[in-house]
C-alpha cells in the first residue's frame, strides 16, 4: 500500500486522460445530438409554418412548389 | 413508440455508471503490482466487452433483416454497429494509454487482446464506406448485413487467433473476471453492466432519433403533397432510412 | 449442383485459358512485389520468420487482385443475370467462383514459391519444405478463396469496388495471414525445417470451416435481383 501510494503521483495522469477520453467521447456524442436537435426544430418550425397556411396549396397537388415555400 | 421508457433507462443509467465508478475508485483494493493505474481497467474492459458485444449483436440484426427483409432491423444493424465504433475508438485510446502507463509504450504488438482489438475496428471501419458507395438503398441494406453477419462472425475467430500468436508475455491478470479479488470483482461488474447499459440507453436514442427523423420527413411529405417517397434529399446519408407512410 | 458448378468452373477456366488476364497478373505482380521487398529489406537471401512474412504477403497482395477481377466480368457482361435466369442453385456460383480462384492461387504459388525460393530463400527447397509449404498454403487457399469469393461478390456492386476490397478482404485474411506466417516460419528456418505447429494447422482449418460455412450461407443474398 506505501509502494502504490508512492507511484500514485506519477500514472495518475494516465488515469485521469482515460477516464477524460471517456467523458470527451459522450460529450462528443451530445454535441452530435444537440446539432441533429436543431435540423429536427428546423424541420419543424417549417412545418409548423407550411400547417399555418390557408389550406390551398397543400390541397392542391398540383400548384407549384415555388408558391408552397414563399 | 422508441421514446418511452427512455427515462428510465437513462436515471439506471446514470446511477449505475456512477456507483460502479464510486466503488471502483474507493471501494475496490489498489492494485498490488500496477497500483492506482489498475483503475483504468474498470473502464477500459467494460468499454471493450460491450463493444465487441454490440458488433456480435449488430450482426444477429442483420440475421434477422435478411431473414425478413424488414428495413428495421436493418437500421437496428446499422445503430449498433455505429455504437460500437464509437465505443471501439474509445477502447483504443484507453488501452494504449493503459500500455503507455504499464510498459512505457504507447503501443504493444504482444497484447493480444488489444491487437484483436485494433484488427476488428479496423474492419468494421469499413461499414459506412461499404453502405456510402452502394446506391440503391434495398441492395445497400442487404449487402451491409451480409457485411455485419460475416464480421460478426469473425470477432470471436480473430480474438482465438491473435491469442493463441501471443505466446503470453505478461501475465494475464486481468483478462477476466475470474481472478480478481472480491471487491474488485464486484466493482469492475456493476462498471460493466453500468456501461452497458449505457449502450443501450444511447442506441435506443439514437433510434427514438431516427425514427422521428423518418415521421418528419413523412408529415413534411404529406404537408407539401409530395408523393414521392424516394425524393432526392439535400444531405446524402449511408443510414438506413425507414419509409413511414 | 455439381453439374452447374462444373459448367461455371469450365467457363471460368476457359476464359482464362483462351485470354489469360488475372494469372499472368498476379504472377508478374508477385514477382514484382519479391523484387521490392528484396530492395526495402536490403536483403539478399531472407530465412525463418522474415522468409514467412515475406512470402505470405507476396501471395495475399497478388491474391487480392485475383479477387478484384474476379466478378469483374460477369458484372460487365451480364453474367449475373444468365445465371439467375438459370434453374440452379445459386451456391453453384460460389462454389465456382472460390474454386476458380483456389486454381488461380495454386497456379500462382506454382510460380511465385520457386521465385521466391530462388530469389531470396536461404535454406534450399528441398522434399521437406517443399511439402510444408505446400500443405500450409493449400490450408490458407482455401481460406483466401471462400473469403476472397465472398468479399469480390460483395465489392463487385460497389461503385468503390477496386477499394473496397482490400479494405475488407485484409482485415478479413489476417487470422490466415498469422497462421501462415506461424506455420512457414518454421519451415523456412536456416538450421533445417522444424515441425509445423499443430495448434496453427487447426486454427487455419477452423478459419476455413466457419469461413466456409458462413459464406454458404450468406452467398445468395448477394446475388438476388
Amino acid at each position: 500500500m506505501i509502494a502504490a501510494s508512492n507511484v500514485l503521483p506519477d500514472n495518475a495522469g494516465y488515469v485521469a486522460a482515460a477516464y477524460l477520453v471517456f467523458l470527451a467521447l459522450i460529450l462528443i456524442y451530445v454535441g452530435i445530438m444537440a446539432h441533429r436537435l436543431t435540423r429536427l426544430e428546423r424541420d419543424v418550425v417549417e412545418l409548423n409554418e407550411l400547417a399555418d397556411r390557408p389550406d390551398e396549396p397543400a390541397a392542391d397537388p398540383d400548384a407549384p412548389r415555388e408558391e408552397i415555400r414563399a | 413508440m422508441h421514446g418511452s421508457r427512455l427515462r428510465t433507462l437513462s436515471a439506471l443509467t446514470a446511477v449505475t455508471l456512477t456507483a460502479g465508478y464510486a466503488l471502483a475508485a474507493f471501494v475496490a483494493p489498489m492494485d498490488a503490482d500496477q497500483g492506482f493505474m489498475q483503475k483504468i481497467f474498470y473502464l477500459h474492459v467494460p468499454m471493450a466487452i460491450v463493444a465487441l458485444c454490440g458488433f456480435v449483436f449488430g450482426g444477429i440484426c442483420a440475421v434477422a433483416h435478411l431473414r425478413t427483409g424488414d428495413s428495421r432491423w436493418d437500421l437496428r444493424a446499422y445503430v449498433a454497429i455505429h455504437q460500437s465504433l464509437i465505443l471501439g475508438a474509445g477502447v483504443l485510446l484507453t488501452g494504449s494509454i493503459w500500455a503507455r502507463a504499464s510498459w512505457g509504450h504507447w503501443w504493444v504488438w504482444d497484447e493480444p487482446t488489444l491487437v484483436s482489438f485494433l484488427i476488428i475496428f479496423l474492419l468494421y471501419a469499413t461499414y459506412t464506406p461499404l453502405r456510402f458507395s452502394i446506391e440503391d438503398r434495398e441492395k445497400q441494406a442487404r449487402y451491409a448485413s451480409v457485411f455485419a453477419i460475416t464480421a460478426g462472425a469473425f470477432v470471436p475467430l480473430n480474438f482465438m487467433a491473435v491469442r493463441a500468436a501471443t505466446s503470453l508475455v505478461h501475465p494475464r491478470t486481468f483478462d477476466s473476471a475470474d481472478n480478481l479479488p472480491g471487491a474488485m470483482r464486484s466493482a469492475f461488474l456493476v462498471c460493466l453492466l453500468g456501461m452497458a447499459l449505457l449502450y443501450v440507453t444511447l442506441w435506443k436514442y439514437e433510434m427514438a432519433s431516427k425514427h422521428t427523423t423518418a415521421q418528419l420527413r413523412a408529415l413534411k411529405r404529406k404537408l407539401t403533397a409530395d408523393t414521392d417517397p424516394h425524393a432526392p434529399r439535400s444531405r446524402r446519408s449511408a443510414a438506413p432510412e425507414l419509409q413511414v407512410r | 449442383m455439381s453439374r452447374a458448378v462444373g459448367a461455371l468452373l469450365r467457363k471460368e477456366l476457359r476464359l482464362e485459358l483462351r485470354t489469360p488476364q488475372v494469372i499472368p497478373a498476379m504472377a508478374l505482380f508477385s514477382i514484382t512485389t519479391l523484387v521490392v521487398f528484396h530492395f526495402a529489406l536490403q536483403a539478399n537471401a531472407v530465412d525463418g520468420p522474415l522468409a514467412a512474412g515475406v512470402l505470405t504477403v507476396t501471395l495475399l497482395f497478388s491474391a487480392i487482385l485475383g479477387v478484384n477481377r474476379l466478378f469483374v466480368a460477369d458484372q460487365e457482361e451480364d453474367g449475373f443475370d444468365g445465371f439467375l435466369l438459370a434453374p440452379v442453385d445459386r451456391t453453384a456460383m460460389l462454389v465456382a467462383k472460390a474454386l476458380s480462384l483456389g486454381t488461380f492461387l495454386v497456379v500462382l504459388e506454382v510460380i511465385a514459391v520457386p521465385a521466391f525460393a530462388l530469389a531470396l530463400l536461404e535454406p534450399a527447397l528441398d522434399g521437406e519444405v517443399l511439402a510444408k509449404t505446400a500443405l500450409t498454403l493449400a490450408l490458407a487457399d482455401v481460406g483466401i478463396a471462400v473469403v476472397g469469393t465472398l468479399v469480390g461478390a460483395l465489392a463487385v456492386q460497389t461503385r468503390a469496388r477496386d477499394l473496397i476490397v482490400p479494405l475488407i478482404a485484409l482485415p478479413l485474411l489476417l487470422p490466415v495471414v498469422i497462421g501462415t506466417a506461424k506455420l512457414l516460419a518454421p519451415a523456412f528456418a536456416a538450421g533445417g525445417a522444424g515441425a509445423l505447429p499443430g495448434r496453427w494447422l487447426a486454427i487455419v482449418g477452423l478459419y476455413d470451416l466457419v469461413f466456409g460455412l458462413l459464406a454458404y450461407a450468406v452467398f445468395d443474398f448477394l446475388l438476388e435481383d
